[in-house]
């Protein structure tokens, strides 16, 4: 195996086993996890704690049975999953579970928690120009500290977590290059690969994620760049998954050029910046400056101007939106941003992405007539 | 002697609902502001700077009142809206684009010269507030960005942790000092503190009229007819800065206390039954949802959803933050057991035997806790519950015959529970 094979084989496990890497830091640290809820919590605070933060993205094709009796069929498909995993106890052995309520699905589900772990909430303030906004954030943050200092019995101190910012500042910057290397080596990086390294980046300590990207970056780099004789385009929406999917776009030869999920891109989309001000203000500043996403209220919808341009900078031959079933901010988001699809001519296409779904054949006929066009 | 005189509140109720539109047409004519606003979103400021307001929720409901909507739907659905969207933001967004054609063909689209919907003019601005959904916050961007016109946004956010935090509050307050200097900005002139105060004594006279009537279903046997508020509530979201809303809600719980005196029951024949609704009404059925408990023998005493609009504040509070306090508290914008306690006060006060529950196919955050809601509930005041599935606009949801069969096995719990007591 080439290097790059194993670091990939790598993160290929451990995307595709989150429990046993979850398991694997335990053994190696005597240390716990704590379950991070879909979109955005200040990670770097659990991390500064020691303690393993985990992504909660929930499963594909888990048939959703006992989560029916909670939630009707019309929740989005992710939060079925997690209902069902709840029910089932997956989660039991997280410390503690942070959640954020940016939209009304999940303000209803951090109400109604079905495992045994404690659940910290908190709110992320919409009117986001304000600097009443910021203060607002820093003292929800100030009680997250608590509840997390609390449950996890650690003391979280600013130097630890100056510490993790840094950290995660790199492991963000790090993966923003890898996203352009992967549009540049896309025999290399293929929309399987490309995946696993940003799922990985959800059950792993941060440092450690970053050191295996670079190094598989600069590996990469070593290579010539080929000349691409497939399709480019750039995926937008809350996340794309499972492999089989991915599947789909290595065999039409699509290469995702830039990527704006919930999941990937926009987990790294913007750093805490430097500065003298203490690190939570800082942390909340962070959600002040982010953008381009349905959960974060933009009054200017420039999502689909971002889309556009990423389009432009990648040279890509299409946008394709993958809409998470039944998730409504998505569903919001989408009628503008087509008609300014529409209106400079960029090609487009929405797939529908349902975790409860084992059966690929519809969106690949879809995808193949799509490609066809291009 | 005015127009008004010797009216009955349900033709005040008629009356007024039509000048308020009367009044967003007239000033879109003299080229004075019209601002789009959630329904539980502030009024006072666009008020105070003399802004016409038009509520799209209520003008939805309207629409699917008079089985206008799926019209509309249709509109916005080839806009790319999917099912999956609140049906009032669909319907909203189908009106939005007919009007927009107009405006830019001069011609009316077909769909709209034949629809039943109130003639209300383009915004100039919109508003809103996240209280009672985010949805509001997507629906509303989209509005603000394809006509291309301001929106203010007022940010409440969702108590997790009762009671509401002072630092909460105070992003709050501060909020309204913002869009007090956005409508400076928009409307060229300084903001009318004087006037404010004016426009915030006003509100709170609607308000307490409001909640005038709405005391009226403690009593045993009831005057007023819960559904009622369904049918007022259109005042209390749109016009309750004006006048309009207090006088006509004064009119009726006047009235309501009359009758009361005189023992002029809502229920002709006996009440046997008292249920509480939780939820918004199913306004293309609204009728046969009223109709079907009526022939039960059942009346409907409480009901959470008219009371959002309970926004009873310290007017002369000048931190604004006895207001801010008012816009957050509202029960969905509350954690789980907070829910529970406002229901249950609900339904102490208006002697309730059981509750209904629309589990709305538009409406996520009133659907997605009802099933803890309900077993709590439940388990603490031993009342039964049934839940149906429906939609507030978008007529397809509703079936005619699954409501009644629930409401039947409700009707028998409720009965049974009766009968055990006795
Ligand atoms: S509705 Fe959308 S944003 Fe909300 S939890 Fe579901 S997928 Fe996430
Ligand atoms: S029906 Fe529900 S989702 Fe729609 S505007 Fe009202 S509260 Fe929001």
């Amino acid at each position: 195996m080439s290097k790059v094979e194993t670091i990939l084989s790598q993160l290929k496990d451990i995307a595709a086993n989150p429990k046993k890497a979850m398991d694997d830091f335990k053994a190696e640290t005597g240390k716990g996890a704590v379950g991070v809820m879909p979109i955005y919590a200040p990670e770097e605070m659990i991390h500064a704690t020691g303690f393993l933060p985990m992504g909660l993205w929930g499963a594909q094709g888990k048939t959703v049975s006992k989560a029916r009796t909670y939630l009707p069929a019309f929740a989005c498909s992710i939060m079925q999953q997690i209902m069902e995993l709840q029910c089932e106890g997956a989660y039991d052995d997280l410390s503690a579970v942070l959640f954020s309520v940016p939209c009304d699905t999940l303000k209803c589900l951090s109400q109604k928690w079905k495992g045994t772990s404690p659940v910290i909430v908190f709110t992320h303030p919409q009117n986001r120009g304000l600097e009443a906004a910021n203060q607002f954030l820093v003292t929800e943050y100030e009680l997250v500290k608590e509840q997390l200092e609390h449950y996890l019995d650690v003391k979280i101190t600013n130097a630890a977590l100056e510490n993790s910012i840094a950290i995660y500042n790199e492991n963000r910057a790090v993966m923003r290059e890898f996203v352009k290397v992967a549009a540049d080596y896309p025999q290399v990086i293929d929309a399987v690969s490309r995946h696993a390294v940003f799922k990985a980046r959800q059950f792993m300590l941060k440092e450690k994620h970053t050191a295996l990207v670079k190094e598989l970056i600069e590996e990469v780099k070593a290579m010539p760049v080929q000349p691409w004789d497939g399709k480019k385009v750039v995926v937008t929406g809350i996340l794309l998954e499972p492999n089989e999917l991915l599947d789909i776009f290595n065999e039409f030869k699509l290469a995702i050029v830039d990527d704006d999920l919930a999941q990937e891109s926009r987990q790294i989309r913007v750093d805490v910046i430097d500065g003298e001000e203490g690190p939570l203000y800082r942390m909340a500043k962070a959600w002040q400056k982010m953008y381009g996403c349905s959960v974060a209220t933009d009054t200017k919808k420039g999502r689909g101007k971002m889309l556009i341009n990423k389009v432009a900078q990648t040279n890509a031959d299409a946008v394709i939106v993958a809409m998470m079933k039944f998730c409504d901010p998505e569903e919001w988001d989408y009628p503008v941003m087509y008609r300014e699809f529409e209106e400079k001519g960029i090609k487009n296409l929405m797939i529908e992405v349902d975790q409860e779904v084992s059966s690929f054949e519809q969106v690949k006929t879809r995808l193949q007539s799509f490609v066809e066009m291009l | 002697m005015s127009l008004t005189q010797g009216m009955k509140a349900k033709q005040l109720l008629a009356y007024y609902q039509a000048k308020n539109d009367e009044d967003a047409r007239k000033a879109k004519e003299r080229g004075d502001l019209v601002c789009w606003s959630a329904s539980v979103a502030p009024p006072e400021f666009c008020i105070t700077m003399g802004i016409e307001m038009v509520y799209p929720e209520t003008h939805a409901a309207g629409i699917g009142a008079k089985k206008g909507a799926m019209d509309m739907l249709d509109v916005a659905e080839r806009k790319g809206y999917n099912i999956d969207c609140c049906s009032y933001g669909r319907v909203n967004m189908g009106y939005m684009e007919c009007l927009k054609e107009a405006a830019m063909t001069g011609v009316k689209p077909e769909v709209l010269v034949n629809s039943p919907a109130a003639d209300v003019p383009l915004p100039d601005l919109v508003i809103t507030c996240n209280n009672i959904c985010n949805t509001l916050l997507k629906w509303y961007e989209n509005l603000a960005a394809e006509l291309d016109i301001p929106c203010i946004v007022i940010d409440v956010p969702f108590n997790h942790t009762m009671p509401i935090p002072e630092y909460a509050k105070a992003y709050i307050a501060d909020q309204f000092r913002n869009a007090i200097a956005q409508l400076e900005v928009i409307c060229g002139k300084p903001f009318d503190w004087k006037k404010f105060k004016e426009v915030k004594d006003q509100t709170q006279r609607s308000v307490y009229h409001w909640n005038r009537i709405a005391d009226m279903a403690q009593y045993k046997p009831s005057p007023l007819n819960g559904f009622d508020l369904f049918n007022y509530m259109a005042l209390i979201v749109a016009c309750r800065s004006k006048d309009y809303a207090e006088i006509t809600f004064k009119a009726f719980a006047d009235e309501l206390e009359e009758n009361l005196k005189a023992g002029v029951y809502a229920f002709k024949g006996a009440e046997k039954t008292r249920i509480q609704w939780e939820g918004i009404a199913v306004w293309p059925h609204l009728g046969h949802t009223f109709k079907t408990l009526k022939n039960l023998g059942s009346i409907m005493t409480g009901t959470a959803y008219p009371a959002l609009w309970d926004l009873h504040y310290d007017a002369d509070d000048e931190s604004l933050h006895s207001m801010a306090e008012a816009y957050t508290r509202i029960y969905i914008n509350t954690c789980l057991s907070n829910k529970v306690e406002v229901l249950m006060g609900i339904m102490e006060k208006g002697k309730i035997d059981g509750t209904i529950y629309h589990l709305n196919r538009s409406c996520k955050l009133m659907s997605f806790l009802n099933v803890e809601t309900a077993e709590i509930i439940k388990e603490r005041n031993g009342k039964p519950y049934v839940s149906f599935d429906g939609d507030q606009t978008d007529p397809r949801v509703y079936s005619p015959a699954q409501y009644e069969t629930r409401v039947q096995a409700l009707v028998e719990m409720m009965e049974a529970n009766m009968a055990a007591a006795e």
